[in-house]
């Protein structure tokens, strides 16, 4: 099967066009080798079936990005049988720009220029027929939205593909020309494939060339001295550059045809005056905000738009109670959000068929059998507990591509760039992050966006403190089971203020890596702010579709695989009996009482007594899935009361596990300053298997195995901290607490100084 | 008039002279167009005073002031 790549500008409307081309053909994998995911499907209008590529947007070949890099090499080193490139036509200088280096490799182009439709309705018009002759490749307009020409574009492709072409450069500059040759001829002595292209770039200083050929460097350097031009010297990056340029805007700036010129000055557009809201000085940041409040709200709120006083006021709630639509569509705080009503009715699915399931097989295999046990608590329950975030998942990811996609989220990184600067991280680090509010895994994909890889190391590292929505239910039950047992705290501040604690670690992480081992200048801040569009509903849930079909591959692999593992460990003891839920003599809870003294200094260690070992085990099991974390608890408070039927039934009542922490709290002699730090502990610490998976292909070589230590050490150092702080507040261990919490605050503010010291001794060597 | 772009102030318009700097940083501006002989012109600053907005070849483009100050321009220029 022939194979197009799609190259192009970042918003030429590529993935548009990928998705016109390809319809639901298209699917999400990873390269071999490269991190990154790539996204082909197939073309089936034509007489053979071709395979289209998407490749990450580019504005140069010469790598800036790692996306940047996946582009480069993919066109340079796997050899497409053809390369579609994408003009946006309202932006044709910059966008030829890539033209004219994807030219210079032997590879068949075709040019698409994409956006006819809007070039049109501004009253000017292109000449197509003219851009083909002088590229001497074949041009087509295209609407990728309205699908016009994509036939034709494809015929044309397809004959070019047939075709071998060699690449050719539009410099014209004599001397330069002969430098080329030269270099060229070199390449070609070394059987280099696109001798022309490798010439060119080694020529402009490319990172990549230089490292990979530092012989011919010395010959580069050589023509140098001999080379003077009247405006640039013998800088030949500028020249080149401006080469590029001075060819497109002379050869074409009569084929855009526009009712009028208009000045810099005077443009004025519908995207301007959106601006002057959107990035107001004062307004910005509080319409910011507010975006960012709404987004959280619609997903994640249990009292919509807090409405939740109206329900019961006007009667509406009393009638319904009992129903099945409490609980689905509200609680006793308030309306349900359109997340919180999804995922609950996931979730009431889902109790439904695992029930069902049990009772079928309960009746065919007899009570207690170790099969039911497996599929029901060990396989559906893991699955469903993964599944279950699902909906809310794609809603907030929904939402952030309709900002994304509008261009919104270029400009938040244009008003928060300089707050992040203070940190060590520009303004595009915070997308990331504040996806990290929702799920890890596409937050930590995001950071390729990232130009530096010490910024992209630091913000991956911190995105798991962003407490992800699998981390809510740890918050919820065990801010409520405290509440409970010891009648005190408050859910919602509790919620609120372990929020806050995993941003001020997020920042204190951040600073301090970027001041030590991720030491470095801050990568330049240089964006396109693309127009505002409306965004498109069909690429929208394309993009969903990607999303959800990730997921539940995920769900149904890894996580599914270590879920049977760890049942198998936590429901069969050391004689390999099945303990049908006993999970106290389980091999788990064997492991759990080896490493419970580790926990000591947590609040959560020896000091408890014999069944203290569950939130080791809790812990653990937390690395599948934070949803384990309270199902743990849950699981083993069912064993401990198991003589009284009353709190069985209770614990089962309650989905959001609060009576089982109150229960394991009561049996563990657990302190509340305690429970604070296990929760800080699993906020903190090594996140699911699916973001760790994900840390692994997105991190640079060889920083994995730091980035799980430092989650480590970040859990272990930031939950001892608030353990023996909370513990100075309470007259039974103040004595103890009062000097650890100063030793610790001596010992940190002896580390800043070092740190400080040695930086002004060692500063940073210009890059 | 010669001044750099990171002490333009709002809706000024210069055309560039030279382009400063080294290594990626350097040719980033110059892929993106920032050429010699090329007019921009400063439309907006970022609601804290940093980073900047320019319009450049028809687009618009944001870079810091560090960045700004390597790009050395000629006042006025074509309107």
């Amino acid at each position: 099967m022939k194979r197009f790549a799609l190259a192009g500008n970042p918003n030429s409307g590529k993935t548009t066009l990928f998705n016109s081309l390809t319809g639901s053909t298209a699917h999400v994998g990873n390269w071999p080798g490269v991190t990154v995911e790539k996204k082909d499907g197939t073309y089936k209008k034509l007489g053979e079936p071709i395979s289209i590529v998407d490749l990450p947007g580019i504005y140069s070949l010469s790598p800036y990005t790692s996306e940047e890099v996946v582009s480069r090499n993919y066109i340079i080193d796997e050899h497409p049988d053809c390369v579609i490139n994408i003009v946006d036509v309202t932006n044709l200088e910059r966008n030829l720009y890539l033209t004219t280096q994807l030219l210079e490799i032997n590879v068949p182009v075709v040019v698409a220029l994409n956006m006819i439709d809007v070039l049109n309705k501004s009253g000017a018009e292109i000449n197509a027929k003219q851009l083909e002759e002088k590229l001497g490749v074949p041009v087509i307009s295209i609407s990728a939205l309205r699908e016009d020409n994509l036939e034709e574009l494809m015929k044309r492709a397809l004959e070019a593909s047939s075709k071998p072409r060699e690449g050719r450069t539009i410099i014209s500059n004599e001397d330069l020309l002969h430098l080329i040759g030269d270099v060229k001829i070199a390449f070609k002595g070394k059987q280099v494939d696109n001798p022309l292209f490798h010439a060119i770039k080694l020529i402009e200083e490319d990172e990549v060339e230089m490292k990979s050929h530092p012989e011919l460097v010395e010959m580069v350097t050589d023509f140098k001295k001999t080379f003077k031009d009247e405006t640039f010297g013998e800088d030949l990056v500028a020249v080149i550059a401006d080469s590029r340029y001075k060819y497109i805007t002379s050869n074409f700036h009569g084929s855009v045809k526009r009712n009028k010129e208009e000045a810099l000055e005077d443009k004025m557009n519908t995207s301007d005056k959106i601006d002057r809201v959107l990035t107001h000085k004062v307004f910005g940041l509080i319409i910011f905000a507010a975006i960012l409040f709404l987004v959280f709200h619609l997903v994640f709120s249990e009292n919509f738009f807090f409405l939740g006083g109206i329900l019961s006021a006007n009667g509406v709630a009393p009638s319904l109670e009992g129903t099945i639509y409490e609980g689905l569509f509200w609680t006793e705080s308030g309306i349900n959000s359109p997340g919180v009503i999804l995922q609950n009715f996931f979730e009431m699915s889902f109790t439904a068929i695992t029930d069902a399931v049990a009772n079928g097989l309960n009746g065919a295999l007899g009570e207690g059998h170790w099969f039911t046990g497996f599929l029901c608590d060990g396989v559906l329950s893991g699955l469903f507990a993964i599944l279950g975030f699902l909906p809310q998942i794609l809603l907030l990811f929904l939402l952030f591509s309709i900002m994304e996609d509008s261009g919104y989220m270029a400009r938040v990184a244009f008003i928060l760039d300089k707050l992040f600067r203070k940190f060590g991280l520009s303004g595009r680090a915070f997308i990331p992050m504040i996806m990290g509010f929702g799920c890890s895994v596409p937050a930590m994909v995001n950071t390729r966006t990232l130009a530096d890889d010490r910024e992209k190391i630091a913000t991956i590292r911190v995105i798991p403190f962003f407490s992800c929505g699998a981390k809510l239910p740890i918050l919820v039950a065990i801010a409520g089971g405290v509440l409970q047992a010891f009648g005190m705290g408050n859910v919602d501040l509790i919620t609120y203020s372990m929020y806050l604690v995993g941003i001020i670690a997020a920042i204190i992480c951040v600073v301090l890596m970027r001041n030590t081992s991720l030491r470095g200048k801050s990568a330049p801040f240089i964006m396109e702010l693309p127009e505002y569009r409306v965004p498109q509903f069909k690429s929208l849930m394309i993009h969903l579709w990607d999303k959800a079909k990730h997921f539940v591959q995920k769900a149904f692999t890894v996580i599914l695989a270590s879920t049977i593992v760890i049942w198998f460990l936590s429901n069969f003891g050391f004689n390999w009996a099945y303990l049908d839920g006993d999970m106290s003599n389980s091999i788990l809870a064997g492991i759990g009482q080896l490493i419970q003294p580790l926990f000591t200094p947590l609040g959560f260690g020896a000091q408890l007594n014999a069944f203290g070992f569950v939130f080791a085990v809790a812990a653990i099991t937390g690395l599948i899935a934070k949803e384990n974390v309270i199902a743990t608890l849950a699981a083993l408070a069912t064993i401990i009361v198991t003589a009284s039927p009353d709190l069985v039934a209770a614990i089962e009542a309650d989905e959001e596990g609060i009576e089982a922490v109150a229960i394991m709290i009561q049996n563990t002699g657990i302190t509340w300053q305690g429970c604070i730090s296990f929760i800080a502990f699993n906020m903190l610490t090594i996140p699911c298997f699916a973001a760790c998976a994900t840390a692994k292909a997105e991190l640079p070589k060889g920083t994995f195995k730091w980035t799980i230590l430092f989650w480590l050490a970040a859990s272990y150092v930031g939950s001892a901290t608030i353990y023996s702080f909370l513990s100075m507040f309470d007259a039974s261990s103040f004595m103890w607490a009062i000097p650890v919490f100063a030793g610790i605050l001596v010992l940190a503010v002896a580390a800043v100084i070092i740190i400080v010291r040695y930086n002004k001794k060692h500063p940073i060597k210009e890059a | 008039m010669i001044k750099r772009l990171d002490e333009f102030a709002l809706g000024e318009t210069g055309v560039v002279k030279t382009v400063e700097g080294e290594g990626m940083l350097r040719r980033r501006l110059l892929d993106m167009g920032v050429t010699p002989g090329t007019a921009i012109f400063l439309r907006k600053k970022a609601p804290l005073g940093d980073p900047i907005e320019i319009t450049i070849r028809g687009y618009e483009l944001t870079l810091r002031k560090t960045e700004a100050h390597l790009i050395v321009l000629e006042m006025g220029g074509r309107k």
